[in-house]
């Protein structure tokens, strides 16, 4: 008599088998925390049914019951573990299995070397992540798991984290791509996820078995791995059941009085032991008051149509809910409307003008704006008269509020926005990085989790006790967070009240990271959706110390901003489409592949009524009709041509393959020369793709090491595949010291990666792969030490003629970094003369990959901005001191050309840096770049780039930014 | 760097107190005794929970790595605290140098230390790379002579404490007696003995047979190994009381003594002029440094095996020859190969069941660390090494639970064996 419980993250499992071993009870259950409860529940049942159960051995796994099976003394085992003993008893020869659960992805390989592997701390393809993206559909896994059977085409989604698969479909729901692609889409970039973060070099092959809820309730979910994995995976009729059988399997201990300990269960008080924060209000009378003081930030929304019957349109098409205000003359709100953004912002924009055209049919739309991060769809779509960047909209819509208003936030449904105002301009932007939104749907999120909207459920924590502490984190840590706090026993109006503390301290922590309440500013506007719940609100008051001003259209001000811009900008009769048209309006959505170049965009093409397009998912102007705003001047490209030129070539020696990739970025005309002068063949790993570095994955041993480390691994694939017998990729601790900081290092990723490759991908050791150390810094040691390598790797060769092709080199070397700089001022001489600013976008040599910028520095150029490189203005500045340690020569370049900005004082240049996410060493200058430039008055622009960007976010930084500059 | 913002620690400053993180508890203890020996008023810090870290968010870059955020964050809590005044205290902080982020948790902790109001508060860098100097702070030679010394015998120490405090048969025993040599040592130290090679050899060995001593049930207990970056390994505020949750499920734990790392950042210096070139009286004087170093390491070695039967870690050139076969000896970043090197001696000697402890995103270890597990699996199929980020935000319930399935596979071998 075995019983076995598996209390999982979200979802209770229990099993009883008999002494045969055959199963005689199961139940699965959400447990919605309440834990102790429905353990109690489940076991009555089993005595209930099964009196023979009244004294049985009992197991407890998962990880959501360590806790209580630790405080009563109950046997435990570790949920993995617990499905090896399970899957081996049950299914013998299963070569490995895939668990995804609630939080947990784990991979089991059972033949050839048990392994086990768990996803770490950063990771998010499962079941919360799937329930994630479902809601953002709007629809049930169920129900996404049926629409993914019609899929036509698949997009790539990035899965590492909820968050950042948001700001990957979020865009292409608002470009108009099927809902049954983006799901399918979902289910792959779980696919990817597993396979990434846990394979780790190991391929899964033979009999593979499924487990946990997912595989089990979502059959597409399994054809996605099938055709990942190339196998064809078998989930058991149990499957769900695998962790309890193998907790009830492992009972060694002495059966017990189930009635018992159900009794001692049920009355299991957790230790009610976390960090907790202060309470939000303290009595009902701090409420009211705290209500009747933002009662006063209030505009119209009642407002009547004067006899002129004119109106303005403002429309927000958010990432998550879509916002639109009819103001009339006097800027009073006539109309509005706040939208969910169900994936079709078209279809809600044409309901909202239905609807406001047969309310108001007198009404004569005399101007219209729209914002947000469907703008261009909506424009086109609707013939709107002017796009605004959001930043702007929102600063036009607080100053109706607070004239002198000099700060900012407006926290949304999945981004937080923060500007600063400083002599009427927007004067500096924060918005939150792809890592560390917890924003409004996160809250939704957890509400939905506990069965509750996200109203009902903030408010829960208005009066609560003991509000949990759960720091300033992303959703997906907040999610394990939570998980211990429940352990704790917090109950959920303290877990509400600590979310909302938490969103705060998300803001103003990590988006800000603000040191204290006058950093930010004396007059605070607050908004956006989330701000309307007064448990934010009154979080955000406390953290900060100081009240601050609510609109009582705190969820539409973009859309208020819009309209008060329409109201200003427009003058004649607005080109909106009119009623007749609209009763005939008529959306059609194509997915293609552009054919304009080899990246092979996915793209979606929009038509409307009215012969209207709008074309999304390019990453150049190609295939939408040229705006001839673009400057042509983008040294990136510039450079890639440059590289483009040292193409592949035979010679008399052996051929040696170099993987373009981190340093082989920049150092790829030296060795290029190098080799060639010395009579061996080159050959070159294929362009970056998604493809590529799909390819590589397979063999990534770390998950959270930046993406062009990533890449590396597809790139030495590639050269495999050609056939390549020789791979030349050094350990480089040393850069090339360009005299501009204390020391050149390469970053430890850069120095280091050919161990990492060396040891991970194991068909290298099938050729000759020669990562030995070497230092460029030292030119004449340099000769000495490779002409060794060489003779080692390749037998006698002169050392004569290798200083020759050392000396060559260096000198190619050199002629290649010159030319960026001469370049790079020729491009800005010629910005001048036809008067377009420049951006300065910073970043390390391998930024200029396309598949890692995701096509910024294009993004620039169209937005009528020159792109010059940081190392084209470094070598113009001096050695100067710095706040950090200056050491390592690909930072020392953004110092120099940060204070070449900051000392230039031309509000037409400025600053962009790309950082990609995982970068540690950027953490340090970010921070630098951004004090060097503000000690002059100058403004920092950052741009976090991953395996996805997120083209929308990124728009809006840099009009932000250019709007800021006055241009 | 800017020498303009920097505040010196000068000479008219030794009334002031000097504030330090804390690490590895037995070494930094026997420190804390010599600074005080020689004037200075050091104080290291204990200050634990969710303040510390609030701190540290606040007023360090949040993708920084976490030992950086946490050691400024608990040097600004305890200035918070009311307990020191500002104006009389400075503060301690280790620099490692090097191409790894760490070598920067000074610049940061002056940063933040500005953010805070506190810019008056001097920070003495205590470094191996003569980074920087500061007037009122030096360090004599005979200092320099018992601080070495002390690492010895916290190495020897806490080498000894570990494998016998699991099986006492009268708890608190062990504890006890690491106590009482602390003090004894110390006591030495002031009185100006006990840190010269023919001591060291006496009293070493008499160590290790005091421990031998203690009573013990030797059962037979899973055997955890701990690696990771310096900082987390050691400290329990940064790696949430590992050692303690392991104790709690029943397991010895070895974790690698400071000696071998110290011969690390000698030894790669010498590596630099080997693979890169450089000035010859480098090249010398490093060699000499290397060879006073294992002299020292083979008297705590032969100390350790001198009674009772103490597992002893293998010498650093020994464990060098062997880890550099896979990975590079110029891989110096942070840990570089030294921490290679300690899960295969780890493994090799009984302890192949290892937590790998990394701060989230630590670059060098993406590459040592969880670089190198694979490359470790294929030599040594038996080895069970789990790898376990720290960051603000990860929990201890996914932290325990990721470590108790390497203790699940442990129990197994174990069992099997």
């Amino acid at each position: 008599m075995k019983i076995g419980l598996d209390v999982g993250s979200t979802t209770l499992k229990c099993v009883a088998i008999d002494d045969n071993e055959k199963i005689v009870y199961k139940a699965y259950e959400r447990h919605y925390s309440k834990i102790a409860n429905m353990s109690a529940k489940m076991l009555n049942e089993i005595v209930e049914k099964h009196p023979e159960f009244a004294r049985a051995q009992l197991t407890v796994s998962g990880s959501a019951g360590m806790g209580f099976a630790q405080s009563l003394g109950l046997n435990f085992v570790q949920e993995v573990y617990a499905t090896r003993i399970a899957v081996s008893r049950l299914l013998p020869g299963t070569d490995a299995v895939i668990e995804l659960g609630g939080e947990d992805a784990k991979i089991l390989f059972l033949t050839n070397g048990t392994e086990v592997r768990m996803n770490g701390s950063c990771a998010g393809g499962t079941g919360a992540f799937i329930d994630q993206m479902a809601s953002l559909l709007e629809i049930s896994p169920l129900e996404m798991n049926e629409i993914a059977k019609g899929k036509e085409k698949v997009y790539s989604i990035a899965s590492r984290c909820g968050v950042f698969a948001k700001s990957d479909i979020q865009p292409l729901l608002n470009q108009g791509a099927a809902k049954k692609d983006i799901a399918a889409s979902i289910f792959e970039a779980v696919v990817n996820q597993t396979v990434a973060g846990l394979a780790q070099g190991r391929k899964i092959v033979g009999k593979v078995v499924y487990l946990g809820g997912p595989l089990y309730f979502l059959s597409e979910l399994r054809n996605a791995f099938d055709s990942g994995l190339g196998v064809k995976g078998h989930c058991p009729d149990d499957g769900l059941y695998f962790v309890a059988l193998g907790a009830a399997f492992s009972s060694k201990n002495e059966a017990i009085d189930i009635l018992g300990i159900t009794e001692k269960i049920n009355s299991f008080v957790s230790s009610g032991e976390y960090l907790a924060s202060k309470p939000l209000f303290n009595n009902k009378e701090e409420y009211e008051e705290f209500c009747t003081r933002h009662a006063e930030d209030a505009v119209k929304t009642d407002g009547q149509l004067y006899c002129d019957n004119r109106v303005y349109i403002g429309i927000d098409a958010g990432s998550t809910t879509v916002k639109a205000a009819a103001v009339n003359t006097d800027g009073d709100i006539v109309y509005s409307k706040y939208m969910p953004n169900s994936g079709d912002p078209v279809r809600l924009i044409k309901e909202f003008l239905i609807d406001f055209y047969s309310s108001f049919p007198s009404a004569v739309v005399c101007g219209s704006a729209v914002t947000g991060y469907g703008e261009e769809i909506i424009k086109n779509a609707f013939g709107i008269d002017v796009g605004i960047v959001e930043t702007v909209a929102h600063y036009t819509a607080a100053k109706k509020f607070k004239p002198d208003v000099d700060f900012i936030i407006d926290i949304g449904g999945q981004d937080i926005k923060c500007f600063k105002i400083r002599n009427n301009a927007i004067d500096n932007i924060f918005l939150n990085e792809a890592c560390s939104s917890g924003c409004g749907s996160f809250l939704q999120t957890f509400a939905s989790a506990w069965g509750y909207d996200i109203e009902s459920f903030s408010k829960l924590g208005l009066f609560a006790d003991k509000p949990v502490d759960l720091g300033s984190r992303c959703t997906v840590f907040m999610n394990s967070s939570v998980k211990q706090a429940q352990k704790d026993g917090a109950s959920i109006e303290n877990i509400s009240a600590g979310l909302s503390v938490s969103v705060v301290k998300n803001a103003l922590y990590k988006v800000i990271r603000a040191a204290n309440a006058d950093e930010l500013g004396k007059n605070i506007v607050v908004q956006g959706g989330t701000f309307l719940n007064d448990a934010v609100l009154r979080a955000f008051e406390q953290e900060i110390g100081r009240d601050v001003i609510r609109p009582n259209i705190s969820g539409l001000m973009g859309a208020y901003g819009a309209a008060l811009i329409a109201k200003e900008k427009v003058k004649e009769k607005s080109t909106i489409i009119s009623k007749e048209e609209l009763e005939t309006f008529e959306h059609k959505v194509k997915a293609v592949v552009c054919s304009g170049c080899s990246n092979a965009c996915r793209l979606t093409v929009n038509t409307f009524s009215g012969g209207r397009r709008f074309i999304g998912g390019n990453r150049c102007s190609k295939p939408v009709a040229s705006t001839e705003t673009d400057s042509g001047l983008n040294m990136f490209e510039y450079k890639r041509e440059l590289l483009n030129a040292y193409v592949p070539f035979n010679g008399q020696r052996e051929t040696v393959g170099l993987a373009m990739g981190l340093n082989m970025f920049e150092l790829l005309p030296f060795w290029h020369t190098f080799f060639k002068e010395l009579g061996f063949g080159v050959a070159l790993s294929e362009k970056s793709t998604r493809g590529l570095y799909v390819k590589g994955q397979h063999t990534i041993p770390s998950d959270t090491v930046c993406y062009p480390a990533k890449l590396l691994h597809g790139h030495i694939e590639s050269l495999l595949e050609q056939g390549v017998k020789h791979i030349f990729y050094p350990c480089m601790t040393y850069n090339i010291d360009e005299k501009l900081g204390d020391n050149n290092y390469n970053c430890p990723v850069v120095a280091y990666y050919p161990e990492v490759i060396r040891s991970n991908i194991p068909k290298l050791k099938e050729i000759n792969f020669i990562s030995d150390y070497l230092g460029l810094h030292r030119p004449k040691d340099f000769v000495g030490k490779i002409h060794a390598i060489l003779c080692r790797n390749f037998g006698d060769i002169a050392l004569s003629a290798v200083k020759a092709a050392s000396d060559k080199a260096y000198d190619e070397y050199h002629r290649y970094m010159n030319k960026i700089h001469i370049q790079g001022l020729q491009f800005m001489k010629e910005a001048k003369k036809r008067d377009l600013p420049v951006v300065i976008l910073c970043g390390r040599p391998y930024h200029l990959d396309e598949e890692i910028n995701h096509g910024i520095d294009k993004l620039i150029c169209r937005c009528g901005a020159a792109v010059v490189t940081e190392d084209s203005v470094s070598p113009m500045v001096e050695k100067f001191p710095t706040d950090v340690l200056d050491q390592w020569t690909y930072h020392s370049r953004l110092y120099a050309a940060a204070k070449y900005v900051a000392d230039k004082q031309d509000n037409d240049i400025n600053i962009v840096q790309l950082v990609s996410f995982g970068c540690g060493v950027d953490a340090i200058t970010t921070d630098e770049m951004r004090s060097i430039l503000e000690s002059k008055g100058r403004i920092y622009t950052q741009i976090k780039i991953d395996e996805i960007s997120n083209p929308g976010a990124v728009k809006i930084r840099l009009r932000s930014l250019f709007a800021a500059t006055g241009r | 760097m800017n020498p303009e913002n920097r505040v010196e620690f000068t000479k008219d400053m030794m009334d002031y107190t000097l504030l330090a993180p804390n690490m590895a508890n037995i070494h930094f203890s026997m420190l804390v005794n010599i600074f005080g020996q020689y004037g200075y008023k050091v104080e290291l810090l204990k200050n634990d929970g969710r303040a510390v870290v609030d701190e540290g968010l606040k007023y360090v870059h949040n993708d920084t790595c976490y030992p950086a955020l946490l050691v400024i964050g608990q040097l600004i809590d305890a200035l918070n605290s009311g307990k020191y005044d500002p104006n009389k205290t400075a503060l301690m902080i280790t620099q490692s140098g090097g191409g790894c982020r760490a070598s920067n948790y000074i610049h940061l902790l002056r940063k933040a230390l500005k953010k805070a109001g506190y810019g008056q508060v001097p920070v003495i860098s205590l470094n191996l790379s003569g980074l920087e100097k500061n007037s009122g702070f030096k360090i004599r030679v005979s200092m320099a002579l018992k601080m070495l010394s002390a690492l010895i015998y916290g190495d020897l120490i806490m080498l000894l404490k570990n494998q016998v405090e699991p099986y006492e048969i009268n708890k608190g025993e062990t504890n006890a007696l690491s106590q009482k040599w602390i003090d004894d040592i110390s006591e030495m130290f002031k009185n100006g003995k006990g840190y010269s090679m023919r001591e060291m050899k006496k009293i070493l060995p008499q160590i290790t047979k005091e421990f031998s001593e203690i009573a013990v049930n030797k059962v037979n207990k899973v055997k955890v190994g701990v690696v990771g970056e310096i900082y987390v390994k050691y400290s329990p505020l940064a790696n949430n009381h590992l050692e303690e949750f392991l104790f709690s499920q029943g397991c010895e734990v070895m974790v690698p003594g400071l000696l071998g790392f110290f011969l690390f950042k000698t030894d790669n210096r010498l590596e630099d002029v080997k693979l890169y070139g450089g000035k010859k009286i480098k090249k010398i004087a490093m060699t000499v440094a290397i060879w006073y170093l294992t002299k020292i390491e083979t008297m705590l070695n032969d100390a350790a095996r001198a009674y009772g039967n103490f597992t002893v870690p293998a010498p650093y050139a020994h464990i060098k020859e062997k880890c550099t076969k896979i990975i590079g000896a110029g891989c110096k970043m942070g840990e570089g190969w030294l921490l290679t090197a300690e899960m295969m001696e780890l493994i090799e000697s009984g302890y192949g069941n290892i937590v790998c402890a990394q701060p989230f995103g630590c670059l060098p270890n993406h590459i040592v660390g969880k670089g190198m597990i694979r490359k470790l699996k294929e030599l040594y199929p038996q080895s069970n090494i789990v790898p376990i980020d720290y960051d603000p935000g990860a929990t201890r319930v996914n932290q325990e639970n990721r470590i108790r399935l390497m203790l699940a596979v442990a129990d197994e071998n174990l069992n099997n064996a």
